[in-house]
């Protein structure tokens, strides 16, 4: 039976096993979420008017931030890149301040001041949202080191792409990262493309990029991103390992984006072909195999998933309402969220010139 | 008041801040078993240990930017640049991700981070180790600069930075650390933002920072020695933010201004100070702004000629004797 095959080795593994059928919802709601949050975002883009620059749509890989951050305990932070909105998502952050700052608004997470790329939550464990292609992968790090300089226990899930791992920094941190034992777990979402350019095309030995870890002394695995079970199990370990030995991981799931690089991405559909991507969201899709898969487990009925899709949809249309009702940030507020000590007029933010204006 | 080199001023600042706050680290090359590549961190690794001093491979991009990810977790990381001349490596940390954090999480995230390390030319490394680097870093809104040239200055300067909640850049300079100032036994603070008279004079104002400003004051002493002409000395000390106040008053005294910097005159520190005080000085002004920079080319190894390319006393002497 199709059903049955879904399921997967790993859906015996402990961390798995003992998922109650609301976490298993849970984990449904967070991917349809995140899915009907960013079909809304574009719809806006593409509408004009309501936003500008890029939209990184992390449509397709959805099973990859929400299995791996369903398991962050306390002390385990997240940091990632670009395509970021999952990854918020799943930490915690509400639609409506995602929203409201793609649409640059004044309500946004960032105060309209970060954008698409750069959303932020540390009160949630969410450290962004980075532009810079690796550039979050040392942040990571120090996040890790912070944690060990304190003795709590707890990890950074550092996420990057296919991409970022031919980056100088990438490099240069997972020499740090075992050299001095720091827990931290690079996961790279390996959706197959670097903007245009194909694995094959920009990695030597692409068959597997997490194996360069080895010569870091790195322990890595390879998971298959479409499987939530799959995810979890692989990262479980690698969290494991962060917080029982305080040694670094790197895992590549991989994934699969529907859409191009970003909005402004206008060879979408040149560099690979229309049966690709339609053959991945008829085989692989991470949100129809988890459907499909709690159906089949009797968690969840087909009545019930599409209740849960059309109140995801519900609640991405009412963030952009809030979105466009919200208003926008002042002028003078281009001035504030420089400087920490000008923003809290201490004596070191009251002396000297700190703003140039003429 | 006791004599010590502009070395032990900074040596003396860290150990203090190890001691006053938990979450100070201090994270670079060489800076604890080899006791500092300049001997800046002697005998804090012995004093305090692996955990406060951490010696890092030569990873420029990867330890700052760690130093940037624990900051924003609240740690106080200050990470010695061998040279400054290194932060090109890391520029992407130093200024997307140390600088603009704050900014772009809507002030979710503030970076208290410290980056020193010496910033100069003149001691015949050749160019790629003698850049000054003050002005493209101070550019940045986000970011702290300073430049002491003092020991006082320098361990006033390094404490109040590695107090400050911003990232605040140190740079330091190689042919000062073995340099004796007074520096008192009481602990003390210089602020950043507050430029200092280093001496008072009424015919015309010498502004400098760094090192320049000991260029400046020899300078202002064949002046008065040679020719009679009274120069005021004035030591930005910090480049950002900056204390235009002091700048502005000297000028309203003397009106004569020359701009002395260890940048090269475009887009130099001096060229910023230019348009400062033309705009906000122009009727004090009996005379140009005139400057005194490095000689615009790549730092040139040659030792007798390196010296003739950063700014001398002889060549402030000349530009001062042109006003008149």
């Amino acid at each position: 039976m199709k059903d049955q095959q879904v399921a997967s080795l790993a859906a015996q593994a402990e961390i798995n096993r003992q998922l109650t059928p609301d976490q298993k919802i849970n984990i449904l709601r967070q991917m349809m979420d995140i899915r009907r949050f960013e079909q809304t975002a574009l719809k806006h883009y593409q509408a004009g008017g309501d936003m500008g620059g890029f939209l990184h749509l992390y449509i397709g890989q959805e099973s990859v931030a929400v299995g791996s951050t369903s398991l962050c305990g306390e002390h385990d932070h997240v940091i990632t890149a670009y395509r970021d909105h999952g990854h918020a998502l799943a930490m915690g952050m509400s639609m409506d301040e995602c929203m409201a700052e793609l649409f640059g608004k004044a309500t946004g997470c960032s105060g309209g001041k970060g954008g698409s790329m750069h959303f932020f939550a540390p009160d949630k464990n969410f450290w962004g949202g980075h532009g810079i292609v690796a550039g979050q992968t040392p942040l990571g790090l120090g996040i890790a080191f912070a944690l060990k300089y304190r003795g709590q226990k707890g990890c950074c899930l550092c996420y990057l792409g296919d991409g970022a791992v031919n980056q100088g920094v990438y490099h240069e941190s997972l020499n740090l990262a075992s050299l001095w034992n720091l827990p931290v777990v690079y996961i790279i979402e390996n959706n197959g493309y670097s903007m245009g350019t194909s694995l094959a095309r920009s990695s030597a030995y692409s068959e597997n990029l997490a194996a360069r870890a080895e010569g870091y002394g790195i322990e890595w695995d390879l998971i298959n991103g479409e499987d939530i079970y799959a995810v979890r199990a692989g990262t479980w370990k690698a969290i494991q390992r962060a917080h029982e030995e305080s040694r670094p991981t790197v895992l590549q799931i991989d994934t699969y984006r529907y859409y191009g690089h970003s909005v402004a991405d206008a060879n979408a559909k040149k560099y690979r072909s229309a049966e690709e991507i339609e053959t991945y969201k008829q085989q692989h899709d991470p949100i129809r195999l988890w459907q499909q898969q709690l159906i089949a487990e009797g968690v969840l009925t087909e009545a019930q998933a599409a209740e849960l899709d059309a109140a995801a949809k519900a609640r991405a249309n009412e963030a952009a309402r809030f979105a466009a009702e919200s208003p926008l940030p002042l002028e003078s507020d281009i001035f504030t969220n420089v400087y920490y000590e000008v923003d809290h007029q201490t004596p070191a933010g009251k002396t000297g010139r700190h703003f140039f204006n003429n | 008041m006791p004599q010590i080199t502009y070395r032990k001023a900074i040596n003396e600042a860290l150990a203090e801040e190890i001691s006053r706050d938990e979450n100070v680290v201090i994270i670079g090359e060489e800076v604890a078993q080899y006791n500092g590549a300049y001997k800046v961190t002697e005998g804090l690794w012995e004093r305090f240990g692996d955990k406060r001093l951490v010696d890092a491979p030569i990873s420029e991009a990867g330890f700052i930017g760690m130093g940037v990810g624990a900051a924003m977790m609240g740690l106080r990381p200050v990470i010695e640049l061998m040279f400054w001349s290194f932060a090109f490596v890391a520029y992407d940390q130093i200024i997307n991700n140390a600088g603009c954090v704050r900014y772009m999480s809507g002030g979710k995230i503030h970076c208290p981070l410290v980056i020193r390390g010496p910033a100069n030319g003149g001691t015949n490394v050749g160019a790629t180790h003698s850049h000054t680097p003050e002005n493209i870093l101070a550019t940045n809104p986000g970011v702290k600069v300073v430049c002491p040239a003092t020991a006082y200055d320098a361990k006033g300067l390094m404490k109040a930075a590695i107090r400050d909640n911003d990232p605040v850049f140190v740079m330091e300079n190689t042919l000062l650390y073995g340099e004796t100032w007074e520096v008192p036994d009481t602990e003390y603070i210089v602020p950043l933002g507050v430029a200092d008279v280093k001496r008072v004079g009424s015919d015309v104002s010498l502004i400098a920072h760094g090192r320049a400003v000991i260029t400046s004051l020899l300078a202002a002493d064949i002046l008065a020695r040679e020719h009679g002409i009274s120069a005021e000395v004035v030591d930005l000390r910090s480049i950002r933010p900056l204390d235009e106040a002091t700048v502005l008053q000297s000028v309203a005294k003397t009106h004569r201004v020359v701009l002395v910097d260890e940048n090269r005159p475009f887009c130099g520190v001096s060229a910023q100070l230019a348009a400062t005080i033309q705009e906000q000085a122009f009727d004090e002004l009996d005379a140009p702004i005139l400057r005194v920079c490095t000689l615009d080319a790549p730092a040139i190894y040659s030792p007798p000629l390196e010296k003739l390319q950063l700014p001398t006393p002889e060549r402030v002497v000349e530009k001062v004797l042109s006003l008149t």
